[in-house]
């Protein structure tokens, strides 16, 4: 199984300790790891921004930078969602479409495709509060979403809750969107900041002592949030906790 | 024409700390009413794709449902009206109120004769428009559009509504117990049924096969409307259509669950023919239905049946409020049909969301709210609608992304962290990131940097 590592402009940029807990997690399961130096994004932040021909070159980069690999993975499902329904600013080749297929958030890379169902090495004595990004959920389809009837399943609940010593609470509105949006962050910001507020308000409230999630990028924003409201909540993603992060 | 600044709007709204509060828990208590009622019933994902396959029948066959409709109306009795836009309904109005020599309109709650600015046009042509729903009378007292497709005055709170009576139905301005006030609004709306020459409703369906206009509300001020005045007028968007009445049962046990909550509206009025001795006039609106209909990423949001579960969900609605909008229409719903009106004016609309989806998932007829959101943002940006500072910041962003050489000179100066990356990241000169939040930390080496050093090219 050859699988390509990409790892998002943000988290290259801001949490590199989120990439390096992604590659060693994948490692560890025995999976041969390659990490194309040329990557940078995957075009969404304009495409979001409704300029998707700004983002053309960049998907177009994307899609050399990954062809030839049976999986690429990401710790970052707003991108890889991007990639997957949203990669159409470019001629829809048979690489193109081959590398959109292939591309994979990191949970649904371990739950779907390597199948991994306990994660003997990791420990992780705290309480937590699980967020997923609403890409992740509502359009990777990763958990039951609250507005769709049906039996419940979260397949980042289940990696997470193999893990020794970790304790979950349950926010008042688990999954309310955070607020973060991409540039909606910064073009709706009072919107963006009250939601963010509330959702880090919310998980404090419920016991939270970390707020895990499968998307870096709303614990940037939430982060944020938090440390300007003087909460004493800790954010991590759940690879860090898979690879054995003990917090 | 300037656009309708969203931000600056909810910024307002968001400094009104109770109000705020009050709004986002009143409306997600509807949404959390709605997700127990999803849960009572089973097929409740059967009846969406219902509600959606007969909508979109619908709509692709709705000119020979507008005809069937119309032959059975006239069959029934009623004269039917063509009106293409916002000027011709009200137009058509005007003038079968003047053939009646009617001058005084009571009149149930339409976001139709909203969307034709229809009260101020009457008014200025010397006729009294009363508004019987509650909260559609609170706002026209208080000389202010409805903030929402369901309860219009939600953005209230019952001092509020105190204030608007005693300052114009004289109560007791220290009196905000909701029985009193409500029970106000019904004394003094009373005389206006017993005295009015016309009335009105929207509709909430249209059966083509009995020719019938259907009204859903829980007041039942819509019937005292149309069966105390001589003249009854029903305003009708065309896309309100059902083939027959055995698909009311769909839509019926849909609309008020994903509304309020609640399995039923207290009263569902069938209205099909005029009384003895009165005339009953339906008027058929298109006012850019039509062009919307033909729409390929678009027409969908004609199936629409105005329930307002995405505004009750949708989080960015919940804290900006719906007059923040400055349109008709607010929230997900309004963000996807708003442009069709005035691409400019409403052209900062659909980035008034984060993409969440939530709207999308509660849609009883599976209109795909948000994808609409994201493709609106790509006509947009290439009808040079987009604010200057946006449109270079993403050419800048499209290029520094799209060479490997020049991403990494932005990510990896050194000291440049902090001060150059956010702007970078966040694409914005006058960068608000930092107002309500603090801004990352840059760490001393990129992932890039760590996987060379680390990893070696091996």
């Amino acid at each position: 199984m050859k699988v390509a590592l990409f790892i998002p402009c943000y988290v290259d940029a801001f949490f590199p300790e989120v990439g390096i807990a992604t590659l060693e997690l994948l490692e560890r399961l025995g999976i041969e790891v390659a990490y194309p130096l040329d990557q940078t994004c995957c075009g969404q932040p304009m495409a979001n921004s409704g300029c998707e021909k700004d983002a053309a070159a960049t998907e177009a980069l994307f899609v050399r930078n990954f062809t030839g690999f049976d999986y690429v993975v990401g710790p970052s499902g707003s991108c890889v969602h991007h990639v997957r329904d949203h990669l159409t600013a470019i001629d829809q080749t048979p690489e193109v479409i081959a590398v959109r297929a292939r591309t994979y958030e990191l949970v649904e890379f371990l739950h779907d495709i390597v199948k991994v169902r306990d994660f003997p090495w990791a420990e992780f004595p705290h309480s937590v509060g699980l967020h997923i990004g609403c890409s992740t959920l509502r359009a990777l389809k990763t958990a039951k979403m609250s507005e769709i009837a049906g039996a419940a399943f979260s397949k980042p609940l289940q990696l997470l809750s193999t893990v020794r010593g970790i304790r979950f609470v349950t926010p008042d509105r688990p999954d309310e969107c955070c607020g973060f949006g991409g540039t909606f962050s910064v073009f709706e910001e009072p919107v963006s900041a009250k939601m963010g507020h509330d959702k880090v308000t919310d998980h404090h409230n419920a016991g939270a002592e970390y707020i895990v999630s499968p998307d870096m990028s709303c614990l940037m924003h939430q982060k944020g949030c938090a440390e300007r409201l003087g909460l004493p909540v800790k954010f991590i993603h759940i690879a860090q906790i898979l690879n054995g992060d003990r917090g | 024409m300037k656009p309708i600044d969203h931000a600056e709007a909810s910024s307002k709204f968001i400094e009104a700390k109770d109000h705020l509060d009050f709004h986002d828990r009143r409306l997600w208590d509807l949404r959390k009413k709605r997700d127990r009622e999803t849960e009572s019933l089973p097929e409740w994902e059967e009846l969406r794709a219902l509600a959606s396959a007969i909508k979109e029948h619908t709509l692709t066959h709705l000119a020979d449902y507008l005809e069937q409709f119309e032959a059975n109306a006239i069959r029934n009795g009623a004269i039917v009206h063509w009106a293409r836009d916002a000027a011709e309904h009200n137009q058509t109005v005007c003038e079968i109120l003047g053939s009646h020599g009617a001058r005084t309109l009571v009149k149930a709650k339409s976001m139709l004769t909203d969307e034709c600015d229809m009260r101020p046009f009457l008014e200025t042509r010397g006729i009294e428009v009363i508004e019987t729903d509650l909260g559609e009378r609170i706002q026209q007292l208080d000389d202010e559009p409805p903030s929402h497709i369901v309860v219009p005055a939600v953005h209230k709170l019952r001092t509020d509504v105190a204030a608007v009576f005693s300052r114009t139905l004289g109560t007791d301005p220290g009196n905000s117990d909701v029985h009193y006030l409500a029970e106000s609004q019904r004394q003094t709306t009373r005389p206006h049924f017993l005295e009015a020459e016309a009335g009105m409703t929207g509709a909430n369906f249209a059966i083509a096969e009995t020719g019938s206009i259907v009204v859903c509300t829980n007041e039942g001020n819509a019937d005292l409307s149309v069966h105390l005045p001589k003249l009854y007028i029903a305003s009708v968007g065309i896309e309100k259509l059902l083939p027959r009445i055995e698909h009311l049962g769909v839509f019926v046990r849909m609309l008020s669950r994903n509304a309020l909550g609640s399995p039923i509206t207290q009263i569902t009025s069938h209205f099909r023919a005029p009384r003895p001795g009165t005339e009953m006039h339906i008027v058929l609106v298109d006012n850019g239905r039509s062009e919307r209909l033909g729409m390929a990423d678009f027409w969908y949001s004609l199936k629409c049946i105005r329930c307002g579960a995405c505004m009750n969900t949708c989080p960015v609605y919940r804290r900006s409020g719906g007059l923040s909008y400055g349109a008709t229409y607010s929230g997900p719903i309004g963000v996807i049909i708003d442009p069709t009106f005035n691409l400019r004016k409403y052209s900062a609309l659909p980035f008034a969301s984060t993409l969440n989806g939530s709207c999308t998932n509660v849609c009883p007829v599976k209109i795909n709210i948000h994808e609409q959101i994201y493709k609106w943002r790509q006509v947009i940006a290439e009808r040079q609608q987009l604010p200057f500072v946006k449109k270079e910041a993403m050419q800048i962003a499209g290029k520094v992304l799209s060479s490997p050489k020049l991403y990494r000179a932005a990510v990896e100066a050194a000291g440049a962290g902090a001060e150059y990356l956010p702007r970078f990241m966040l694409y914005n000169r006058l960068n608000p990131w930092g107002r309500q939040r603090e801004v990352p930390e840059a760490p001393a080496a990129t992932f890039r940097q760590w996987y060379v050093k680390n990893r070696g090219k091996r």
